[in-house]
């Protein structure tokens, strides 16, 4: 629902990257989704290409990359995928976990044309 | 070909700053602050309304108020006895972010504070990704409501330190399982706190008052 301001946020982080690096043409803009993370894809990609119009990231493609929910378990050290959306440990089923990926919203990277 | 650069930015990493510094300004004054988040109808403004007429008298309490439109929670605030209560009015917005906090911060005298509420917009998706700077968000489950809230809404829930069970006196009325919500909830997060209580009826209101004042005095020993 919110994914209007992030991408808003997105863009003006993007913006203010491009100005301090003096970088070339943006192609594209990487990101880092959680499973948890409470965005939609497709909705923050539709929202990105309004706003993104008449500014200098109109070539700038955002490439999404969704990484699930992961936790450590607390209590035996367990590493796991969180699934079904079961919040215990599937070795000792403690729910003293504590999850490790999958609620982030990540830049990673930007692609720009080479100018060489 | 195009070259890539690196980049690792978290996207929320401005609203954290601002929620670390208002997080910072708080705890220096031993100030406890609860993020109050539920869908919208859930009882957190009567939450708020009971506190109020409960605990003015012994404890300082500030109120933040957000609301997509009108300052009609805030108005009734002030009517309960609320005596520093500030609105939030998000034009549109579906969550209250760390730069509208630290934008009223100033309206508050913070050395003359023990307790700090903000109640958020009503909505549980978005509020749960954005810092507020608070000790804890505490989620409202009504018992109107689907006792399976917890399973559609995890990030709230994983993110809550507690959930209040609000409308125990409607009990029985939907299909709406004590027992159920609470399993839910607990797959989610198996560190929840629980209360269970009518806003409407007064019952079980005393626990959640103690715990209040418990949490208030603890944060309050933890600076003396």
């Amino acid at each position: 629902m919110h994914e209007l301001s992030i991408a808003n946020t997105i863009l003006t982080t993007v913006l203010s990257e491009v100005e301090r690096q003096n970088l070339p043409p943006v192609t594209a803009v990487g990101l880092r989704l959680g499973a948890m993370s409470d965005i939609v894809p497709d909705s923050l990609t539709f929202n990105f290409d309004v706003i993104k119009a008449d500014t200098p990231l109109a070539g700038a493609e955002l490439e999404i990359e969704v990484v699930p929910l992961h936790a450590a378990c607390l209590a035996c050290k367990h590493e796991f995928p969180v699934e079904d959306l079961v919040f215990a440990c599937p070795a000792c089923e403690s729910g003293s976990i504590r999850v490790e990926q999958g609620q982030e919203i990540d830049i990673t990277h930007l692609s720009v044309e080479d100018e060489a | 070909m195009d070259k890539q650069i690196a980049l690792e930015r978290k996207v929320l990493s401005e609203n954290d700053r601002i929620a670390a510094d208002v997080r910072a300004q708080l705890q220096d004054r031993g100030i406890v602050a609860l993020n109050l988040v539920s869908s919208p109808g859930s009882g957190k403004t009567s939450l708020l309304e009971r506190t109020l007429a409960a605990l003015n008298d012994e404890l300082r309490i500030g109120l933040v108020a957000g609301d997509v439109q009108t300052e009609n929670d805030a108005d009734r605030l002030l009517k309960a006895g609320g005596k520093m209560v500030r609105p939030i009015v998000t034009n549109g917005a579906c969550h209250l972010d760390a730069k509208m906090i630290a934008r009223v911060l100033p309206d508050f005298n913070l050395d003359n504070l023990d307790l700090l509420f903000i109640e958020n917009v009503g909505n549980l998706v978005c509020p749960s990704s954005f810092d507020l700077g608070e000790d804890m968000k505490v989620v409202l489950i009504s018992t109107t409501e689907g006792d399976d809230k917890p399973l559609k809404y995890p990030s709230m829930f994983r993110r809550s330190s507690m959930m209040i069970v609000n409308k125990l006196d409607l009990l029985g009325t939907s299909d709406f399982k004590l027992g159920r919500v609470t399993e839910n909830a607990r797959q989610i997060n198996h560190d929840l706190q629980i209360f269970e209580l009518s806003c409407r009826t007064g019952d079980g209101l005393e626990a959640w008052f103690d715990w209040v004042r418990e949490t208030v005095a603890e944060k309050r020993g933890v600076l003396a």
